[in-house]
């Protein structure tokens, strides 16, 4: 039986969220935690494909307690199991120690259930690195596939899968061998309006939660600050920009204000 | 083969919420619906919380909750254009355990109080709207979710829909509410600092104070306007029957700019900012607008019951009161499995002998005839500014010459004793 696991992240709703003007950094309490958009889809993907092949979703996430309400929406989602690697050791990790941590926690799960597939969004919307997806893959030494926004085929038997990877210019297909991960586009899937029934099973579910100890043949060193090489020496914002004009008046008078406006501009023709 | 519950309480507001809460402490298999994003994202109250029917619920609530302050003092202008009489109450025994009642932000409130009913063990799906009842055989046995999949069962289904309650209309227990059932209330939320908070409203950390605005708050109106204190925001707002804002054309967010700047509100409000604006209908027909309460196989409690006393701004605590005796009444009906409608009319009969039948049935024609009798806010409440000024001003004029004038500005002797005619009329429908 198919096993995809959609690796997830609660992070603050970085759409309303306010920064501290002193010390340029996110006021976490001004904003609601979230599952991370582009992990929505990866759930969304990995529901799909369960649904196409029959299969496991579980779904695998590090953070804080309250970090349960991500794993519930993925319950909602459709997915069928919940892991949870909640402890101090685990704080204050960059994209190095959370791979690292991540992948212990993976390889705990395919102990009790050997893992096909792994799905993880592009990235965070709070980080924004994009880093975590391949660094499992490589530490797992699975293919990474980033960049999907569609899923042509998934065949367990045969061992390989086939996907569209987004370029520049288009896209390119790709065919790889299982296990591999892929990190998913959000015009991957259009996410789905939960049905009551998995409503209800979320708000009942508890995953499962390990701490650190949990895990097997863990390298203490190489968790949370600890294990982060990543030194933050500066966080700003950037300048608002300055200047600008707002054109005004019908649509006809805005269209001819604006080209004489880009006529005097003569070194763009030049 | 879809899932049946013991109940399903549609709407995580006071009402609801104090239901499930009740339900999940007796052992009931109850499941709570919410339509927003979360419990207390939709809900709007001016933002006065009384203690005593909360703690019926969760004694001593008030060392965990999230409140903002404790009231001990209450103002009640009567303002007229450039002047205002003020009658006030402050008490610090109000400021103490166990208090009387406290400002809250139902956005957080109702998120905890929810989480408090979760914790007795009521289940919680939000996101969910209840589009219909599920009515077999002339009772209704469950509700329809927009979601797929979206039928859900239960022995008995209680509507805390709020005050539109487009569940119990369906259902055919309330027509559409006219225009003079229903106030229309718009507040804003405004930053301030807290030590200014307390500077201008004269309050030590910890003490809050609510104000009540009669007359030019809303132009005239039938309706308030409030200003109460939070932690480090004000809340201020405007609430009038709809049929006023009708008749007299006015938009409820003029009215609310119109109070904000007003000149004896003004000062207050300085230098703040607002950062949350909202609007919600308010059911305020009283006794006489009560709906069908109970029928087969469901309840209707709080708003969606028309459970507000306006005259006293009194609304939660009906709600938690009327979603607790819900409760009680479903627990009975269950020893003896039967939730038919001559079982569950017990819960219309201990809401009528409880304080909320009572205080709605005191001031069952009061909001009727402040309405009916547009003079008292027109004219008496300027009439009073008018008064009291004569009265102290000091311009060398005597006592008794002062009084004549007073007497003067009462009109002619016709207008006097339709004044004393209109005097007694307020007293009988208000005491």
């Amino acid at each position: 039986m198919l096993h995809i696991v959609a690796c997830i992240k609660q992070v603050p709703d970085t759409k309303i969220i306010k920064m501290n003007p002193k010390t340029n950094t996110m006021d976490r309490a001004s904003a609601p935690a979230i599952l991370n958009p582009y992990d929505a889809h990866a759930v969304e993907e990995a529901v799909r494909l369960k649904k196409k092949y029959g299969g496991i979703v579980s779904v695998l996430t590090m953070g804080p307690p309250p970090a349960v309400k991500a794993i519930k929406k993925c319950i909602e989602l459709g997915a069928d199991e919940g892991y949870m690697i909640s402890d101090r050791a685990f704080a204050g990790a960059d994209t190095l120690a959370t791979s690292y941590a991540l992948t212990k926690a993976l390889e705990k799960i395919a102990k009790h259930r050997p893992i096909d597939l792994i799905i993880c969004g592009k990235m965070t919307i709070d980080g924004d690195t994009g880093q975590v997806g391949p660094g499992i893959a490589r530490r797992l030494n699975i293919p990474p596939l980033t960049g999907v926004n569609k899923v042509v085929e998934v065949n367990k038997e045969k061992g390989y899968a086939i996907v569209h990877r987004k370029l520049e210019d288009g896209y390119e297909v790709v065919k790889s061998q299982l296990p591999c991960l892929f990190t998913v586009e959000k015009d991957i899937n259009d996410i789905s309006f939960a049905p009551l029934p998995n409503m209800i099973k979320a708000a009942r579910y508890q995953p499962t939660i390990w701490t650190a100890d949990d895990l097997e043949d863990v390298d203490r060193k190489q968790l949370g600050l600890k294990g982060s090489p990543t030194i933050v020496s500066k966080v700003w914002a950037p300048p608002k920009p300055e200047g600008g004009k707002i054109l005004t008046g019908t649509k006809e008078e805005q269209v001819n204000e604006l080209l004489s406006i880009i006529l005097e501009k003569k070194e763009l023709f030049s | 083969m879809p899932e049946k519950f013991d109940c399903i309480v549609v709407g995580a507001g006071p009402a609801g919420t104090a239901c499930a809460y009740e339900l999940a402490k007796a052992g009931v298999n109850v499941l709570l619906l919410e339509r927003g994003e979360y419990p207390g994202a939709k809900n709007v109250m001016g933002g006065v919380l009384y203690r005593k029917m909360m703690e019926d619920i969760i004694p001593e609530f008030y060392k965990e909750a999230p409140l903002e302050r404790p009231i001990v003092e209450q103002r009640f202008m009567m303002m007229d254009k450039e002047s205002a009489v003020t009658f006030s109450y402050k008490g610090l025994e109000w400021g103490r355990e166990p208090y009387n009642n406290f400002t809250v932000l139902r956005a957080k409130f109702d998120q905890w109080f929810a989480e408090k009913a979760v914790e007795q063990g009521a289940l919680l799906v939000c996101e969910t709207v209840a589009v219909e009842c599920i009515v077999e055989n002339g009772r209704v046995v469950g509700v329809r979710t927009d979601r797929p999949d979206g039928d859900i069962y239960a022995d008995v289904v209680v509507l805390a829909d709020g005050v539109n309650s487009l569940l119990a209309k369906q259902l055919g227990f309330h027509r559409e509410w006219r225009p003079d059932e229903v106030a229309l209330a718009t507040m804003e939320i405004l930053k301030l600092d807290k030590n200014v908070i307390e500077d201008r409203f004269n309050l030590e950390a910890n003490q809050g104070c609510t104000i009540e605005i009669f007359g030019d708050a809303t132009k005239g109106i039938l309706g308030t306007g409030f200003l109460y204190t939070n932690k480090d925001t004000l809340s201020i707002g405007v609430g009038t029957l709809l049929s006023g804002l009708i008749k007299h054309k006015i938009k409820p967010y003029e009215l609310l700019e119109y109070v904000k700047n007003h000149p004896m509100i003004r000062p207050y409000i300085q230098g703040s900012e607002p950062v949350e604006y909202l609007a919600h209908l308010i059911p305020e027909g009283g006794y006489h607008s009560i709906p069908k309460v109970a029928g087969n196989g469901v309840l209707v409690v709080g708003d969606a019951a028309q459970l507000v006393n306006a005259i006293h701004r009194e609304g939660s605590n009906m709600a938690m009161t009327s979603g607790r005796l819900a409760a009680e009444t479903i627990i009975m009906a269950k020893e003896q499995k039967d939730f038919s409608e001559s079982m569950l009319d017990q819960y219309r009969m201990k809401l009528m002998e409880s304080f909320i039948g009572q205080d709605l049935k005191k001031y069952k024609d009061a909001t009727h005839h402040f309405e009916s009798f547009p003079q008292y806010f027109e004219q008496y409440i300027p009439m009073l500014n008018r008064a009291t000024s004569q009265m102290f001003t000091v311009d060398g004029a005597s006592k008794w010459e002062k009084q004549k004038k007073i007497w003067r500005d009462l009109g002619s002797t016709k207008q006097k004793f339709k004044l004393a005619r209109d005097m007694m009329k307020a007293w009988k429908v208000m005491k």
